[in-house]
């Protein structure tokens, strides 16, 4: 490689240390990642409910929505695992499909909230002055607004419009980011505001790069470590929020299943007493992926950003 | 100055003042010299007298609360504190580029050496991405670093001090500039590293007539690498003069006392000299001579008004009341 290096006589220019392969930061967080046994718990459980959703119904026998003539209510059994619904419905074959339903609002609805929330607060914080001024105050209202009631008061007002269910899921997304980005904002924004003062970020403007190359290549890939850890969080959060919603009938509606719907069922006394396998399974599903979530982004915060661990 | 030919820049009464709280800080105080093409000029002096903020001030980066209040920098044909931002923009890293003092943090830790590499190469001369990758192990290869392909996949934290100024400097050659603003570009290394490097510069300098606008404290540095010298003090330009003249006929008894208070090889002292007092507060610097508390050869004059920086023999400029015609020496 040096060969035609002759342009500048060098006698010692160095070597690199271990030439072996590019240890990218991020190599070194998976490693640390990997020595947390509760996260990768997490990672595993997570990954084995993704699969159950998404590759699970394929395998059931029964088809979704059919209401079969006389199976209502059962218990569990050697044909319905976990039983069957008031519909007479199979009990696992709805969990596995509101969890997929679940499962993508969570994620859908961080993604949508993650954009949204570091765009803006790196727009705020590398323009600041009144660009700030505009974007935060706004991201401060709507923090300051309780986000159940409001999403309760939303909720409500899609079912006075008759929202078709299919339409639901994506607004109850829409409506949960729209709830989100405040606080990744200004997360990110802080960081931005920390990392705008950095000598790399005064090399950049030397090389005159664009504010739109500055922003996006050099300032958000360092808050990176972060924003996984958030997203990763606020993902529980979103699912949370979501079954919370369903559960109260103003999220996802039925026909279309969710986990916070099917638990609609515990609302009736005897259903509650005397047949809990109509809304023990949800229960557990939602209960188990949010601790799973929440190991895993602690986790990841460890792995990340050995500074911020307490 | 006056008698070299094709001047690349000139600075012209220059002043960029800082309006803190506490009051004016005049940072750079009217100053003025030229940077011919091709050669390097060294701006001198200690911490906080301006060489700094002159450097930034040129590329037109000097940070809130500073403003850069009057003068004009000449860069070809234009005066670039009339430009755009939009067109000053289009020179940076592009005619004008810049090496700063911390190598270790002036390239950002999340990206390999490639992708900043190819950033100005995209930017200024508008290349395609393969085509700035293959331009950008060739600008590696230069700077005097063997295997560019695997370096351009490494992250600065693999990299030693010295390989990162090097690959600063790769950058801010990516575009052929005409002028290279150093900014103590040693100052972080080691020695031996200090040797390369600047052995390195020079030979850039040889190679494709860059102008090199040397910021340092170190008048080993400015020995090694400097055609010309301009010392500052206090935000303002107390000497200038060809490299050989300022060493061996210093004349302001400030560069006087820098001279001496250098250690010599094979002479023994019991204390390096240093220059008496501290550097003066900026702010609310009255009528006399900025220098005139920690002068040994003060004259009364020197505390009623302040020299004005005049031509002598040899292409030697001084700011000082004892090379003053018709001053009074009297105590």
């Amino acid at each position: 490689m040096s060969a035609n290096a002759g342009t500048v006589s060098e006698k010692n220019p160095g070597v690199r240390a271990k030439s072996a392969k590019p240890a990218s930061p991020w190599a070194h967080a998976f490693r640390r990642l990997r020595k947390n046994r509760l996260a990768v718990t997490g990672l595993v459980f997570l990954i084995l409910m993704g699969l159950f959703c998404t590759v699970g119904p394929l395998f059931s026998p029964y088809v979704d929505e059919r209401v079969t003539g006389a199976n209502f209510n059962r218990p569990p059994s050697a044909q319905n695992w976990l039983g069957t619904d008031n519909l007479g419905r199979d009990i696992l074959t709805r969990l596995m499909l509101a969890g997929r339903i679940s499962l993508t609002v969570g994620i859908a609805s961080m993604l949508l909230s993650v954009l949204i929330g570091s765009v803006l607060g790196a727009v705020a914080g590398y323009y600041r002055g009144i660009v700030d001024q505009v974007i935060m105050r706004f991201a401060d209202v709507l923090m300051t607004i309780p986000s159940l009631p409001l999403l309760i008061i939303m909720g409500a007002v899609l079912s006075d419009l008759k929202v078709p269910s299919d339409y639901r899921i994506y607004i109850v997304m829409l409506m949960l980011s729209i709830l989100g980005w405040p606080g990744l904002a200004r997360l990110v924004r802080s960081q931005i505001l920390t990392l705008s003062q950095r000598e790399f970020m005064q090399a950049t403007e030397v090389l005159g790069l664009r504010d739109r190359r500055k922003i996006f290549v050099h300032l958000l890939p360092n808050t990176l470590p972060l924003l996984i850890v958030v997203a990763t969080l606020s993902v529980a959060g979103a699912i949370l929020s979501e079954s919370v919603l369903s559960y109260l009938g103003l999220g996802v509606t039925p026909p279309t299943p969710s986990w916070g719907n099917m638990m609609d069922s515990a609302n009736s006394l005897i259903d509650f007493q005397k047949r809990p396998w109509l809304w023990m399974p949800p229960g557990v599903a939602i209960f188990a992926t949010v601790i799973a979530i929440n190991l895993l982004g602690e986790g990841l915060r460890d792995a990340l950003d050995p500074k911020m661990k307490k | 100055m006056t008698t070299m030919t094709n001047t690349l820049a000139e600075i012209k009464g220059l002043s960029t003042y800082f309006h803190t709280e506490e009051g004016i800080v005049k940072a750079v105080d009217d100053v003025s010299f030229s940077i011919p093409a091709g050669r390097t000029v060294a701006v001198v002096g200690e911490s906080g007298c301006g060489k700094s903020v002159t450097a930034l001030s040129v590329m037109r980066l000097v940070a809130e609360p500073g403003r850069i209040e009057k003068g004009e920098i000449r860069f070809g044909d234009q005066d670039l504190l009339r430009l755009r931002e939009g067109e000053m923009r289009g020179l940076r890293g592009n005619d004008i580029a810049m090496v700063f003092q911390e190598p270790m943090s002036s390239l950002n830790p999340v990206l390999t050496i490639g992708e900043q590499l190819i950033e100005p190469l995209m930017e200024h001369r508008l290349l395609s991405k393969k085509e700035a990758r293959a331009e950008s192990a060739g600008l590696i290869t230069r700077v005097g670093i063997p295997r560019a392909e695997e370096m351009l996949k490494a992250y600065p934290h693999e990299l030693s001090g010295g390989m990162l100024q090097r690959i600063m400097i790769a950058i801010a050659l990516s575009c052929q500039p005409k002028l290279l603003i150093a900014d103590e570009p040693t100052t972080a290394l080691d020695v031996t590293v200090q040797a390369q490097i600047l052995d390195l510069l020079n030979g850039i300098k040889a190679e494709s007539n860059t102008a090199i606008l040397l910021i340092t404290h170190d008048l080993g540095v400015v020995a090694e690498m400097a055609d010309h010298v301009v010392v500052m003090y206090a935000g303002k330009v107390i000497e200038e003069a060809p490299v050989i003249e300022l060493f061996q006929n210093p004349r302001h008894p400030y560069t006087k006392g820098l001279l001496r208070s250098k250690p010599v090889i094979g002479r023994r002292e019991e204390r390096l000299y240093s220059i008496p007092g501290q550097v003066p507060q900026l702010i609310g610097l009255g009528e006399a001579c900025a220098f005139a508390d920690r002068c040994e050869s003060c004259l009364p004059v020197c505390r009623e008004r302040r020299p004005v920086i005049t031509q002598g023999e040899n292409g030697h400029l001084v700011a000082c009341w004892l090379y003053e015609e018709g001053v009074s020496r009297d105590e």
